[in-house]
Formats: C-alpha cells, structure tokens, sequence
C-alpha cells in the first residue's frame, strides 16, 4: 500500500504549500465524512491528507458587514448550534440540518459538502440563494467567488491545484426576508435528496416580494439557480398563482438523470412540489418579521410536509 | 419418572413477568462479545476477494504475486475445498445440497453474481491482507446474466448451470432451463370452485428481494492445531450447524471441530447459513495461526443471503355471502446463484390461514445471478402473503364486506384441511382478528389522504433437536445451558422456564449458551423454536433435576422417594400420614449434596413435536403525500397469537421489530442493479432500511391461546408477525389512494405514478 | 511505513497508542486498544454503531482518523457508567427491553446520552429524530423510544 502522509498545518499559507507542493494527489480532509467513504471504498487514494481543521480561519464563525462569516471547516453542528446564524438564516440551517445524521453533522462541514460536488448536496441550494460568496486562497493568494460556481459536475470543481476554500460570506438582510430549503427523501432521515429546492426572498412594506433566488438540487450536474423561478415570485404577493408558476419554472429547469435514487420524472414533477412548499416556508419566515399587528398572512404549512 | 407436578394447572409465578435479561449489563456496557470481538495472540487477518461480474467462466486466477506480499502467510482458492457429492440433503423445505454451498463458499468453474467469493488470503495485518487481494489475478470471461425471475425463467435466458433440469416435472424436460424445482400442492376440484364462484379476483404481483438487514456483519475467528482440531468463534444462529457445515466442507470430524457461541448482533434467518467459517479454518489450517475473517456492510449486501425477489398471480373465487370457494396461486421466486428459495413455504402458508374447499399452489424454484436466497423472518411466507391478502382485500370490497369480517368468516379452524395435507389443530386465527375488530383504532376516523389496511399471516412455527442442561450450584443457585444462540432474549425465557419449574426465583438461575462441545446437539435458532423446543429441553432437565432432589430429601428423611413431592421449590412429604419433616428448599438440598450422592444435575434432548403455529393479524393507517407519493405510517397494531409470552417485553418486541422490517420492505428496501448486473446500493444509506424517525410507535397486542403441548403454553413469536405487515401497508396505502398497489417496495415514485394514473379519471 | 504517535484521552484515561494514517479511530479503538464495546456495523456512517464522543461532539468513529484524535478526549460506551453504578441510561434500557441482540445497543446509548445532555426534555419525535442516525434493526424502535424517555425523566428528577 502506497503511504499515505497526514499534516495539519496550523496556517492557511502552510496548507497552501503542502497542497500545491504534493507529488500525487492531496485531499484537504475537513470533516472526512465523504472523504473516509472513497478511501475505504479506494475510490481515492491521496498521497497527502492536509487536515484543515486547525486553522483559526477555517473554524470560526464571525459577524462581518451585518452579516456572517464562517469558516468553512465549521462543523454543520457548530453552525446548526450557532443561535444568532439560525436566526438569520435558516434556510442555510435548513439545509445544514438535513446533512446525514447527528454523528455525520458533527465532523461534516458546509466547505466538504461543497467541495464533494455532489449534486444532492443539501447546504448548497439554500447557500445559493442567500448569495454566499466563497473565499478562497491557493498559491496565488486570495479571491472571491459565488457558491453556484464551485461544483461543475458530479465531484468536479472549480479550484485550481492548491486552492483551498476557507470560508463563507453570507450578506446582512434586508427586513422582511426569509429563506428555505426542502428537500423530498423516501426515509425521514439518513437519506440523499432525490430533489432539493431553495428559496430565499424579501418581501418589501406592502408584502410584495421584492427580491427572490431559487435554488434546485439534485436536478443536474449540479446545483442550479434558477432566475426564471425566482422571476415567478418577484412583484407578487407570493400568492398560489405565484407558486404555481414558481413550480412550473422549477420542473422546466430540471434536466436530472434516472439514477438508484429516482426517476427523471419523478424528480421534474418533484421539483416544482418542493420549490412551492419551500417558498411558502420561506414566505412564513419573511411575513413572520413584520410587527405582530401586520399579520399578512398566517403561517404556512410547517417543513414537515407529509 | 412419575410427573408429580402438573405444570399447566399451576398458577404461574415467574413465567410473564418481565425481569431483566441475565445478559442484558454486558449488552449496555460494550463488554459482551460478537462476531468480530474475539481476538487470539499471533492471529491473521483474513480477507476475501470477491467477483466483480454478475455471471463469468473463471478461466485462471493466479495468486503468486499476493503469495509473494511480505506478511502474506497463506492464499486459498476453491481448489483448497475438496469436491462434495451433488444431492439435496435433509427435508424438502429445508433441503442442502453441498455441492452448491462449497461453490458459494468459493466459486470453482463460475462466478455467478457481484461479491462471489473467488480468493482469500491471511495476513499479519488487514492492510496488508487488503494490498495482497489486489495483487491477485482473476482472468474471467464474462457471460451475459439475468436477475429478474421472469427473465430468468425464460427459454432463451443465460442459463447458470447447464445441465439443470427442473425436478417435479413429470415427464422431465428434455432441456436445461434455471428453473431448479416445480412445486404444486392441491386439495379439492379447482374448477368446479371457480365455476361455483359469483365473483373472482386475480391479480399480478411482483416483490424486490430484500435483505435481512442485521447490524452485524457476520464476523468469526478460527484457530487450528497440526493435529488437525479446530476451534471457531462465530456470530451465528446456530453454532452446531456451523460445525456440521464447516465439518462437512472440510472433510474433517464433527468430533474434532469445536463452535463456540459468540452473541449474535442480529440475523433474521440470514445466520443459519455459513459464509466465512469454512474460509477461515482452511486459512488457519494452512498457516498454523489463528484467522479473524469479518464482513464488510457491502460483502453483506453483495454477498449473503437476501430472500428471494417474487413474481405471483394470485386468483380467488368468491360467494355472494363472503364464502371463498376457490384459490389458485402462482409463486415464481428468485433462489439466487443455487437452489433453494422459500418457495415451498409460500405455496405451504398463502392460503394456510383459510378454510378453503379448492385450493391449488405452484411454485417455481429459479436460479438467477443473485446471491443464494437464505432465510429471512418466516421464510416465503410474508411474500406469498403480500399477494394473497391483496387479493383478499379486493375480494372483500368487491362483495361489499368487512375485510376483517371476510376473514373471520373464512379462517382456518381445527380440522380444516391444509394444502400440504394435514389439518388444522389450532384455530387460534380468529382470535387475532377478534382482538383487531375490538381494537378502537379498527374504527377511529382517518383524515384527508388516509387510508386503513389490514392483513393476516400463517407461520409454521417449528419444533425440533434442542438439549439442555441444569446443574444445581452448592448454594442453590441452577445454571441452565442450552445449545441455542440468543438472538434476541432467549436466555431470559429460559430461566423463566427453568424458575418456574423449579420453584425458585428467576434470579438464582443463571442461564448459558454452550458450545458445541458442552451440550448436546442444538439446531438453528429460527423458525420460532428456541422458546418452545429449547424450553422443553430446559422444562425436561429441570424435571430430571426435580427427581434427584426429591431423591436427596428422600435419603435425607429415610423414606420411599415416591412419598416426596416437589411443590414451590421445596421438597415435602407426600402425605400427612407420612410424618412430619420439615420441607427441604433446593438450596438446602444442594448444600449436602455431596453427603447426599454427589453433584446434582441434568440434561435433557428432544425433538420436540407439538408444535401449534402462529396467526398474526395487523391494521395500518397511513398517509400519503398527494405530491411527492411519500408514505407515513401513521398507526400500527398487530395482534398476534403468541401461544403464552414466558418474556412479555420481548415477545411485544419480537413483533414491534418483525412489523418494522415488513414496513420497510413494503415502503423502501430493494436491490437496485445496473445493467451489468452489479448491486447499485450495497450499503445503509440506499438500502433503506427503517429509522427511527420513519416509524410510530408500533401496538404489540399479544394474544395468548396456549399450546396445549408444551407445559406452558409456548407456540413461538418471531416470525409470523412479519406475514401480514406488507399487506396491510399495501391495502392501506391502496384505500389512500384509490389505487391497488401491487409491486413492492411502493416507493415514492411509484405511489406518484399510481397517483397521476388516477388522476383525471 | 512510520506509524503516528498519539496521545488522547479515552474515557478519562491517558492513552498513546500508534496508528497508520488511514486506520479510523473505530478501527483503533477496537484492533489496537481492545475496546470492542464501539461496534462496526456499516463503516460508513450510515447505522450509527460506531458512535462516541470525541470532544463532547457525537461522531461515528469510522468516519475520523485516529490520527485527528491527538490531544482529544474520547467517550466510549465502556466509560458510560461510573464504576459499578450504570448511566440511567443503561438501566433504563434494560428495564424496557429496549435491546435485543445488542448490536446497535452501545451506539444508541451514546447518541441517547448526547441527545439528552442537549435536550434534557425531549419529545417522542424529538427522540426519534434525535436517534435516526443509528439503525435497530430488532425492536422497531418502540421500546428503545421508551426507555429514552424515562431515562429522560429520571434524570431530570435527579
């Protein structure tokens, strides 16, 4: 068996350089929850294991701008347990709750769920419609760019040898805001979407949506986001011909495969059921900031959709 | 020895109440042992390289390059197993043919599915071991494969074994095909049934193989002396089988094997059979060290025994007034890579329940390039079921009456004849659905996208060889040993047993699993025997016991030993006339045992008969998503005739876990294969068995009609319970919907699909 | 190959032990340091078997190196009581039946006892919920949710 080497830098610069000095292949190991599975599978076999757990940067969560900044090595637990990020976001915890079991959530984390490209990965709808840019540095130093562009396909990204994702930027929120993700599983848990959907809007003083973005999961290559559903939300009060059109553009944006998880289909028609029901929650949320006095409409149905 | 105490009659002390089990403190501390716990000084690590094709010709394999791996110590082949006669051993519904299973064991010409055994090796570490399986060379020619039984039983499908001709076919047919056995049984005129009918229901059915889904891999430790004797720790359902087995393959005496009985993480009938034990002992036979062999979560899943995958037609002939008056069934099941489906069992228990003038069951016995079929929870029953009590609910909707009436009005008394032959002796059926038609939940109101099935289900039960011993301690306390494996709290029903016997309290027992050398021969535990036939192997010894205490107390006071009774765990005299002693407790007597004769103990072997079989009758109410066609079980209640519960609590959870696994082969659990005939989902993330978040709370409700048999009342509780509970998902999920459901799993796409063909309408 | 020197903290005590960078903690703790109590029962994450505590976090042991261990502390089923005295947990499982063969059974008390520290009143749907990443195959749940739930009252009188 080849050896295999393991470091754990304590600097982003050191992780850097053993990344882009490795002969063979190097892994950046985070939480390893999908990483541990390829290599016991020997799906992979990396000459080099750079843990990246112990660097600060990578393993904080920090308020930045009025919004939030995290690491992206924070374990989904951490995130999940963080009270003021589920406040403003939970949508994002939405989907970082649904990621496998407690166990798996507590080494997991959003920078590996987006990293692994998958297309069923459940934080990234709900990250790409909150506008999460991604920092990222790599031997040429540091750059920005949107969580939609990481993945390209099924375990493909976009970094570039020695590139590592360090962390999350998730704006501050217009009032009135609320997001949501959803996704359908045959079990209630321990389980890969067949399809996920995200849904973030803003609703201005009148109730009408002012800004939206919808994300679609496991419904392609990768995630997708999908301006012609978000459009169908946007100048509305949300209302059920809103949704019926937000689901249409949902089920028209979906080009998935048939695959052990589920149907082609299944996962169009599937698709626009969990935009609708996600964008609901995620009106209830933005409605639920208005004053008390300024009920625009009673909540809608809860995330526990069957 | 005269029986001078009348065990049924007695108001029963210990039997029913729910102690905790005696093995139960190293279960909660992580200290008891498994399969893979064992460990030796000097031990290897055996591995297994496995097929990668559905169906190939092995050609060559060449193992010098792993033979040459530093820390290699030993590479075997199929050539290291020596050749078995071609026959089927043993009764027809159990029959083994060891010419087959040492080819599971290792494929010799053919591999013939994904995770076929074809190689092993020992080494120093499970990495090494690992780097040497990839250094081994198997040069395969690949040869088309087929899955699907349909398929398989086609003229033109691959055949797996080019000289099979199908035995029951009378003349037999002049060309090979996978159908391995024809099976038909038959009572009454079939068509004067159907012609006596006002309506007939036939319906088309098909089930996905399922595995059973215990949480330990199969895992075992083998040890072996230049003399040739060896010793193996193994998880398994039976460890005497085990022995025979691995004997048998290894050409070796029974005498000089030893199987010990590590606890058991979970079989479901998929331990009775052998997989590694055999593969490890010829490891250590060659190497001279001892071998630890333990299974992937993805060999389990490629590699033992799921039960079979189905396709049925099911036909019923009805009266206006709910009499039915004809059934014919058609049960084609998948056996795997080697004969030997459950399919006799579901021609046997598909319409066992019901008392049926005309009745015809054919089975099809189909090899295909699958793992071999092994036993899973009352094996073919809940299988043949799932299409029978479909087509029971249809019948009784079609007649407008009560489902659970329908069945009331048709089931299986004493004296109703059975198809395999002999009749009915217990008619304890009706009781089950007595105690659901007074359940309130058979009437409480459903909602909006809800529905309520309900299903009934036959199991044998099964009797057989099991042996005990009781040895009475100096301080009087009794160790009971028996040869079975506890699989899920059998030792405590076994003290339960040994206590009440005697006439002591449950915790001066303390009750072993012996192995193979300490106790007489022990079969499987499966098929709901060990409570009855172990229990009467455990009854018996402590009555021997119960003779030589009575004999000690009899010495004891100078008199005729027929003049001592043995009441509440006492020695007395027999009657007033006899003078006046002092009754003697076990513990007394045990303390002068050796003035009084020596060590008091006693073993006892049956082949218990007897046997009263189990009828289970459940309701489920369900709900489904309009949208996504997702299912939730809402409500569960099953009620099942369990003779008499010795251990309540594990009776309730014998059925609460049986109904959870029918729900998740009703809703999710299938073999998902490629075209290539390679297993898509060989793991528990889509393999989806049950969470804990996927179920309610599951209503056991244990209905007690004793067996008049054994001397307590024991029928068994382990497997009929599983018989009806894909049915009632599936008759519920059918009302919910207003469409009959008739493929298992009925996973979300397909209840959609079901769903939109509705729609419209 | 050169193995890794670690030093952690298992179940209070200080342990070194020596480990290859791709053997998991469940693999060490089972094959080099004889604490078979934590249980494989799929390797990937999937049942919930394997699961400790590393740091207070739950986590299924076959998905972390035993390397990442160096300096953490580890809970495993075999320090889940206090000397001879059994967490109410394991009392209450036993009490319920909540086992049957007992594979699963080290896994759920640790997850059990987790969930508990973060939710000391938990709801049958949050105990369901809360206990979904370990997989019985036996009991159907039911009794396992019982004896959760009284364990849960009892410690909360306590």
């Amino acid at each position: 068996m080849s050896e295999m080497r393991y470091e754990a830098p304590k600097t982003l610069a050191a992780a850097v350089a053993l990344l882009s000095g490795a002969k063979g292949q190097a892994s950046v190991l985070a939480g390893g929850t999908d990483l541990l599975i390829q290599m016991r599978a020997g799906r992979v076999e990396p000459e080099l294991l750079v843990d990246i757990k112990g660097i600060p940067e990578m393993t904080s969560i920090v308020a930045e701008n009025g919004g939030f900044r995290f690491g992206a090595a924070v374990t989904c637990m951490e995130l999940i347990e963080h009270e003021a990020f589920a406040k403003a976001w939970p949508g994002v915890t939405d989907g970082v709750k649904l990621i496998g079991s407690i166990q798996v959530k507590g080494r997991a984390t959003v920078g590996g769920n987006l990293c692994n490209a998958s297309p069923a990965a459940d934080s990234v709808p709900a990250l790409i419609t909150a506008g999460a840019a991604v920092s990222i540095v790599g031997p040429n130093g540091r750059r920005e760019a949107r969580v939609e562009d990481i993945a390209t396909e099924p375990g493909k990204i976009s970094l570039a040898k020695g590139e590592i994702v360090v962390s999350f930027l998730l704006p501050r929120r217009p009032p009135h805001s609320g997001d949501a993700y959803l996704r359908f599983t045959p079990r209630t848990e321990m389980d890969i979407a067949v399809v996920g959907a995200g849904v973030n809007l803003t609703l201005d003083e009148k109730g009408v949506c002012s800004q939206a973005r919808v994300s679609l999961g496991a419904v392609a290559e990768r995630a997708l986001l999908v301006s012609e559903a978000a459009a169908a939300l946007i100048g509305t009060k949300v209302d059920a011909a809103a949704l019926k059109r937000l689901a249409a553009a949902a089920s028209a944006a979906c080009r998935p495969i048939d695959d052990k998880r589920g149907t082609k289909e299944y996962r169009i028609k599937v698709a626009g059921v969990m935009a609708r029901r996600a964008a609901e929650i995620a009106l209830a949320r933005s409605v639920s900031s208005f004053a008390p006095t300024h009920s625009l409409r009673k909540t809608a149905r809860t995330q526990d959709s069957i | 020895m005269p029986d001078t105490i009348k065990l049924e009659e007695k108001k029963l002390k210990v039997i029913g109440t729910r102690p905790v089990r005696p093995d139960g403190v190293p279960k909660v501390t992580g200290l008891a042992r498994y399969g893979a716990d064992y460990s030796l000084p000097g031990m290897l690590w055996g591995k297994i390289l496995r097929s990668p094709h559905a169906h190939a010709r092995i050609r060559s394999i060449d193992t010098s390059q792993a033979q040459a791996l530093p820390g290699v110590k030993a590479v075997m082949t199929s050539a290291d197993l020596p050749e078995q006669k071609f026959e089927y051993v043993g009764p027809e519904r159990v029959a083994v043919n060891f010419w087959h299973m040492t080819r599971n064991i290792m494929a010799r010409e053919k591999v013939l599915y994904e995770g076929h055994a074809v190689a092993a090796v020992a080494a120093i570490s499970s990495t090494v071991a690992d780097e040497a399986l990839r250094l081994i060379k198997v040069d395969y020619e690949v040869l088309p494969h087929v899955i699907d039984v349909d398929e398989a039983m086609r003229p033109d499908a691959p055949l797996l074994f080019a000289d099979m001709i199908t035995r029951g076919v009378e003349p037999a047919p002049g060309k090979p095909s996978n159908i391995s056995k024809r099976i038909e049984l038959k009572i009454g005129d079939l068509e004067a049934g159907f012609a006596a009918a006002d309506e007939i229901v036939e319906m088309d059915f098909k089930t996905a193989p399922v595995h059973q889904g215990y949480i330990e891999p199969q895992g075992c430790l083998a040890r072996f002396d230049t003399d040739g004797q060896g010793e193996i720790w193994a998880s398994s359902q039976g460890h005497f089988v085990v022995r025979a087995f691995t004997a048998q393959l290894l050409e070796m005496n029974i005498g000089n094997l030893l199987v010990h009985p590590a606890e058991i993480g979970g079989g479901f009938g998929g331990k009775t059979v052998i997989y590694i034990e055999p593969v490890a002992a010829v490891l250590s036979r060659k190497t001279g060290h001892p071998v630890k062999i333990v299974m992937s979560r993805e060999d389990v899943f490629m590699a033992t025994g799921p039960t079979s995958g189905a396709a049925m037609t099911v036909k019923i002939g009805v009266k206006k007034d709910g009499k039915i008056v004809a059934a014919d069934g058609l049960f084609k099941f998948q056996a795997g890579a080697f004969p030997g489906s459950p399919v006799m069992n579901a021609c046997m228990c598909s319409f066992a329940p019901y008392d049926i003038p005309n009745v015809r069951s054919v089975g099809y016995d189909v090899v295909c390039n699958r793992p071999k079929s092994a036993a899973y929870r009352a094996p073919g029953s809940p299988i043949s079921a799932f299409a029978v009590e479909s087509v029971i609910d249809v019948a009784a909707a079609r007649i407008g009456m009560d489902p659970l009436q329908f069945r009331l009005k048709n089931s299986a008394k004493v004296g109703t004849p059975t198809v395999w032959g002999p009749k009915h002796a217990h008619d304890s059926y009706a009781a089950t659905i007595q105690a659901l038609l007074k359940h309130p939940g058979y009437t409480a109101p459903l909602g909006k996208n809800q529905g309520r099935g309900v299903a009934s289900g036959f199991w044998f039960n099964n009797g057989g060889e099991s042996s005990a011993t009781a040895h009475v301690n100096e301080d009087g306390t009794v160790v009971v040993a028996t040869g079975s494996p506890d699989i899920g709290g059998s030792r405590a029903s076994m003290a339960l047993m040994a206590a009440e016997t005697l006439g002591i309290d449950y915790d001066k027992v303390r009750p072993i699993v012996a192995d193979t050398a300490s106790i007489g021969y022990t079969h499987v535990t499966g098929g709901s025997r060990v409570t009855f036939a172990s229990g009467i192997a455990v009854i018996e010894a402590c009555k021997k016991v119960i003779g030589e205490l009575r004999a000690r107390a009899a010495m004891t006071w100078d008199v005729d030993v027929d003049d001592v009774i043995w009441e509440e765990g006492h020695a007395r005299p027999a009657g007033k006339n006899m003078g006046r002693f002092e009754p003697l407790s076990l513990k007394a007597i045990a303390a002068k045992k050796a003035v009084t004769g020596g060590p008091i103990s006693a073993s006892a072997s049956v082949n218990a008969g007897g046997v009263a079989p189990g009828f289970a009758s459940e309701l489920c109410d369900v709900e489904v998503d309009p949208e996504t066609g997702g299912v939730k079980i809402l409500r569960f209640v099953a009620a099942q005739d369990v003779g008499r519960a010795i251990h309540p609590s594990y009776v309730e959870g014998q059925i609460q876990g049986g109904v959870a696994q029918g729900i998740g082969w009703a809703l999710n659990e299938e073999y998902i294969y490629d075209q290539a005939g390679r297993l898509l989902n060989a793991g528990f993330l889509d393999y989806r068995i049950p969470v804990a978040s996927d179920l309610p709370m599951i209503e056991a409700v244990l209905v007690e009609v004793p067996n008049p048999n054994h001397p307590f009342g024991v029928k068994g509780a382990g497997e009929v319970n599983i018989v009806p509970s894909m049915a009632a998902v599936a008759n519920a999920v059918s009302h919910a919907i207003g469409r009959r459901m008739t493929e298992l799993p009925m996973s979300p796409p397909k209840v959609l699909v079901a769903l939109d063909s509705g729609r419209g309408d | 190959m050169a193995k890794h020197h670690v030093t952690a903290t298992i179940n209070g005590n200080g342990v070194e032990f020596l480990c290859e960078t791709h053997q998991t903690l469940l693999e060490v703790l089972r094959d080099e340091l004889g604490l078979t109590g934590t249980k494989e029962g799929c390797g990937t994450g999937d049942c919930g078997a394997c699961s400790v505590t590393v740091d207070g976090r739950l986590v299924c042991s076959c998905l972390v190196l035993g390397v990442e261990t160096e300096g953490k502390s580890i809970q495993t089923i075999e320090g889940m009581g206090v000397g001879k005295d059994l967490h109410p947990l394991q009392r209450k499982f036993l009490e319920h039946a909540a086992l049957q063969c007992g594979i699963c059974t080290p896994g759920i008390l640790i997850a059990a006892r987790s969930l508990l520290e973060r939710n000391p009143n938990p709801t049958e749907e949050e105990v369901r919920y809360g206990l979904a990443g370990n997989l019985c195959r036996c009991t159907g749940y039911h009794k396992i949710v019982d004896a959760v739930l009284d364990a849960a009252r009892e410690m909360r009188r306590a």
